[in-house]
């Protein structure tokens, strides 16, 4: 049942607005509306129960084991949403000057300062929404500063065919052209492919360390050497940063500009989709060129730099100053972390991947790196399975739904066949694994026993397989009353 | 340890299943001289719940609870206490983006609803699942106009003056390296709003798109119909920058335009704009989210999610991700945008908050806001020497003129707990000491006469 097929004319409820309508004849009738939109007429008790309702139909992390892979599905602390909506935040204009906003300020100072620290860059604007932003301020950063050196042949940025989609697709909004590099058989990026692929026309190379495929990239120190010498920059995508938190810095790697997605190793939550916050940080030469507005302190106030401070910035990404409720719970979060929880965050994650990845190998899961560690996520590949008995990637996910477990990452990254991709995070127990592990072996020996229970699955939720065929070429967006 | 749930058991139990003998030894593969050895001296030891509940109530406190009558682009409007009851349920807080559309129902059907509720508001046929916000809504707004323009080469876009300087300086940022011009309108000083004789200049040029505001950042209304006219008779798709509450009111951008002989108006092409004001706290700027609309012809070159209706192997209807052949994750380098991340939670709380204000409701929060900002300017307007810049119909902000600079007189009102206005001198210089007021619903006339006192004292002294 859909919210319009709730409502009734003329139901109101009149304690969510004002008592009288107040006159709106000063507005010329030829600037009015005509017809009314089509919200919905229901009653406040409606509306709560058909939202709960749905919320009832979603897996989160607060109901399931969610190991999505490369999503960093940890536990998100009740008390960062709590402390993050006290009143006195959330009654705070975007443009209160400063003298109303040193509380604020201090708490955005202070997080710049936990994020320089622990990624080894020397500053940090918090502004970009989401990691797509922070990618997008991060090349725009690069293209700025050869530009600024009048070194204007560098039309290319690099990217490991392993990457994100958002890297390429980021590199071309900045004017860029992508060259793809692949991967050797260890899961590395190819290092003579890459040799060979710098010049005079390189911009920068954008990687994922540790890369998608779940690995540390070994060779970082030679690939930095390989693009600084070609006169590149080298761009680091924060999303799987908790795999390294506390244990190695990228600026220590050799990174020129970074972006982290807070929601995921900040442990701000994912909303069903957002909103998240990807701040942007940069070594010395790249300072000037930071996305404003940053906060400063002199000592004894809290103030924004802008565009008189900072000339040279590639300027505004936002109306205001980003997600500003997002930078305070991933605040309130390293806070409550500490320096020495930051640290057990990487070693927890990496120990639980790692004893989840070899107790799926020991019942019979291929691994798509057997010989490596896995980070804080490792990758199964159904290849062998999908021949025989013919039991896909897809069908996992899809079967681990009526289990109780969400689906890890499928069908990313795209050069692994049939691959799932698994992230547990630290937050969870050994027992959560376990039962991971044992719903994994009843999937299997389900499909030796009766492939096609398990090929129709879902079996257990509020819809089964949808045809998304359809979906695409009988598009239909929105509820229409004529015509549903 | 906080939020690590391992015990001394558990860990070595896990150790011995992998083969190694410490936790260290996972970080094999990881050349040794790149590992950080100061252990992050820098942070400080973590706390613990009850003392980041002090600490951050202390700052919370610290910036006091001015009475605000800043808009600019965010509003101080009321917000159902249910809104945000149910979208901080854990099922929709703790989700990620509905990929595994079976375990997504909730969140799918939801957007689904939005999707139909801002295509009404706006008078298009389809929305996006949300943007980042309002600024960054018309930079893609503008770069999907780019796209979906094929009669026009030029990558041209006019953008008046009286857009919101900060959106206006997004979207340079965002577009600028993509070989777009952007051309600036002027307004007319004495009244404020875009003059459709300066479009003119453009009558044989080759122009991708115009940019309308309405109401514009003066809180001004726009001749949208002349606007829309004449873009449409150029072929440049008009791209309506819009707040969704005056929606209420005010005629959506698909009716923009004059009728042809069936009826039939020429409308905006695409809408966007900020969804703060449909249930989003202040909270200093965010989370908003930036919303997406457009005519049925121009779906295939949107940006961000899409949410469709769809149905399950038994014919059962049910909700799905869809168009994903125009997304990052898909297309790469091809896609329409990077975005992948959106403004889910927001989003869930604005549907909520529309579903509870219903048509009635949202039309008397619409006319409060104009009824409240016409008291609150006529009052300002009495005190010497302040006086109201623009002589138009104006929906919920207006721009007063000042006797002497608009900064020192707004630390003066903070001084007296009131965030009293949009300092505009920055960015309009030729307006002097003015500045962008704005009373919304929640502002009562106790309210409106502390400003008019306070502001009166500060001004005599």
């Amino acid at each position: 049942m859909l919210i319009f097929e709730l409502s009734h004319t003329h139901r109101r409820n009149p304690s969510q607005a004002p008592l009288d309508k107040a006159d709106i004849k000063a507005i010329p009738e030829k600037f009015r509306r005509r017809t009314r939109p089509l919200l919905p007429e229901i009653s406040e008790l409606q509306a709560v129960r058909h939202y709960t309702r749905l919320s009832q139909k979603n897996f989160s992390i607060d109901t399931q084991f969610y190991p999505l892979g490369s999503c960093t599905m940890k536990y998100n602390p009740r008390a960062c949403n709590r402390y993050a909506m006290l009143p006195g935040f959330l009654a705070r204009h975007p443009y209160a000057p400063d003298t109303l906003s040193q509380g604020y300020l201090a708490c955005m100072y202070d997080l710049q300062e936990m994020l320089i620290e622990v990624t080894g860059m020397k500053a940090v604007s918090l502004t970009p929404m989401a990691g797509a932003q922070g990618e997008f301020a991060g090349v725009a950063m690069i293209r700025a500063y050869h530009e600024s050196r009048n070194d204007t042949q560098r039309t290319e940025i690099l990217v490991p065919n392993t990457a994100h989609g958002t890297n390429p697709a980021t590199a071309v909004m900045c004017g860029y052209t992508v060259r793809e590099i692949p991967t050797d058989e260890h899961g590395n990026v190819d290092l003579a492919t890459l040799r060979a692929a710098v010049g005079p026309q390189t911009a920068g190379i954008m990687l994922t360390n540790p890369s998608t495929l779940g690995v540390f990239e070994q060779n970082i120190k030679e690939m930095a050497g390989i693009v600084h010498d070609a006169g590149g920059l080298l761009y680091y995508d924060g999303a799987n940063l908790n795999a390294i938190l506390g244990k190695v810095k990228p600026g220590d790697m050799g990174f020129d500009v970074i972006h982290m997605n807070l929601h995921k190793t900040f442990s701000t939550p994912h909303g069903g989709g957002g909103p998240g916050a990807g701040p942007v940080g940069v070594s010395e030469r790249l300072r000037p060129f930071l996305p404003i507005p940053v906060v400063a302190y002199n000592g004894k106030t809290y103030h924004w730099l802008t565009e008189k401070d900072r000339p040279q910035s590639i300027g505004r990404l936002s109306a205001f100053m980003g997600n500003a409720g997002v930078l305070l719970r991933a605040y309130i979060y390293a806070k409550l972390l500490g320096r020495d929880g930051m640290q057990r965050v990487a070693e927890f994650a990496t120990l639980n991947a790692n004893y989840l990845m070899k107790r799926l190998s020991q019942h019979g899961f291929d691994l798509a790196f057997p010989k490596r560690r896995a980070t804080h996520e490792f990758i199964v590949t159904m290849k062998r399975h999908a021949k025989e008995p013919g039991i896909t990637a897809m069908d996992v996910a899809k079967r681990l739904l009526d289990l109780g477990y969400h689906a890890p990452t499928t069908y990313f990254p795209l050069l692994v066949p049939e691959c799932l991709l698994i992230e547990p995070t630290e937050t969870e127990t050994k027992e959560a694994l376990d039962g991971f592990i044992v719903a994994m072996i009843q999937i299997l020996h389900e499909a030796n026993t009766d492939l096609a229970f398990v090929k129709a699955a879902p079996h257990t939720l509020p819809v089964r397989r949808l045809d998304d065929v359809k979906a695409a070429r009988e598009l239909d967006l929105t509820w229409n009353p004529t015509t549903h | 340890m906080p939020f690590i749930p391992h015990t001394e058991n558990d860990i070595s139990e896990m150790l011995h299943a992998i083969g190694v003998s410490n936790i260290d030894d996972l970080f094999d593969e990881i050349p040794k001289d790149l590992r950080t050895k100061d252990g992050l001296a820098n942070i400080s030891a973590g706390i613990n719940e009850m003392e980041i509940g002090r600490l951050m109530s202390v700052r919370a406190e610290q910036d006091g609870h001015p009475l605000c009558f800043i808009g600019a682009g965010a509003y101080d409007h009321h917000i159902p206490a249910a809104v945000w009851e149910i979208a901080t349920r854990g099922e929709f807080y703790s989700s990620y983006t509905p990929y595994q559309a079976e375990a997504s129902q909730g969140t799918l059907q939801l957007l689904y609803e939005y999707q139909t509720m801002m295509a009404s508001l706006t008078g298009m046929d389809v929305s996006n699942a949300s943007l980042y916000d309002g600024a960054s809504a018309l930079a893609e707004a503008v770069l999907m106009a780019v796209r979906a323009n094929r009669a026009s080469n030029t990558k041209r876009v006019l953008m008046p003056r009286t857009v919101h300087p900060i959106y206006r300086k997004v979207v340079h940022a965002i577009v600028k390296n993509q070989g777009i011009e952007l051309i600036e309108l002027p307004y007319y000083p004495e009244h404020g709003y875009t003059a459709p004789e300066s479009l003119t200049k453009y009558d044989n040029d080759d122009i991708t798109a115009l940019v309308i505001p309405q109401p514009n950042f003066f809180g001004v209304l726009e001749e949208v119909d002349a606007l829309t006219d004449w873009a449409h008779q150029h072929n440049a798709l008009v791209i309506g920058v819009v707040n969704p509450i005056s929606l209420a009111v005010l005629a959506s951008p698909g009716e923009w335009g004059t009728p042809d002989n069936t009826g039939s108006k020429p409308g905006a092409a695409i809408v966007c704009g900020e969804g703060q004001p449909l249930g989003a706290p202040l909270s200093s700027g965010g989370p908003y989210f930036g919303f997406l609309c457009c005519k049925q012809e121009h779906v295939r070159q949107m940006p961000g999610r899409i949410v469709g209706r769809t149905v399950d192997l038994d014919g059962k209807a049910g909700f799905t991700l869809t168009l994903q052949a125009r997304e990052q994750h898909i297309r790469r380098s091809k896609a329409t945008s990077n975005i992948c991340t959106n403004q889910g939670l927001v989003v869930t709380a604005a549907t909520i908050h529309m579903s509870l204000l219903g048509p009635e409701g949202i039309e008397r929060v619409a006319a409060q806001c104009h009824s409240n900002t016409l008291n609150l300017i006529d009052k300002l307007a009495s005190i010497p020497g302040v006086i109201k810049r623009f002589d138009r119909p104006l929906f919920h902000e207006a721009v007063l003129q000042l006797p002497c600079p608009a900064d020192e007189t707004l630390i003066k009102l903070a001084e007296h707990g009131l965030a009293g206005g949009y300092n505009l001198h920055n960015d309009y210089p030729e307006l002097g000491h003015a500045i962008l007021i704005c009373a919304t619903e929640t502002r009562t006339t106790a309210d409106i006469e502390t400003y008019v006192t306070h502001l009166r004292a500060i001004l005599a002294s």
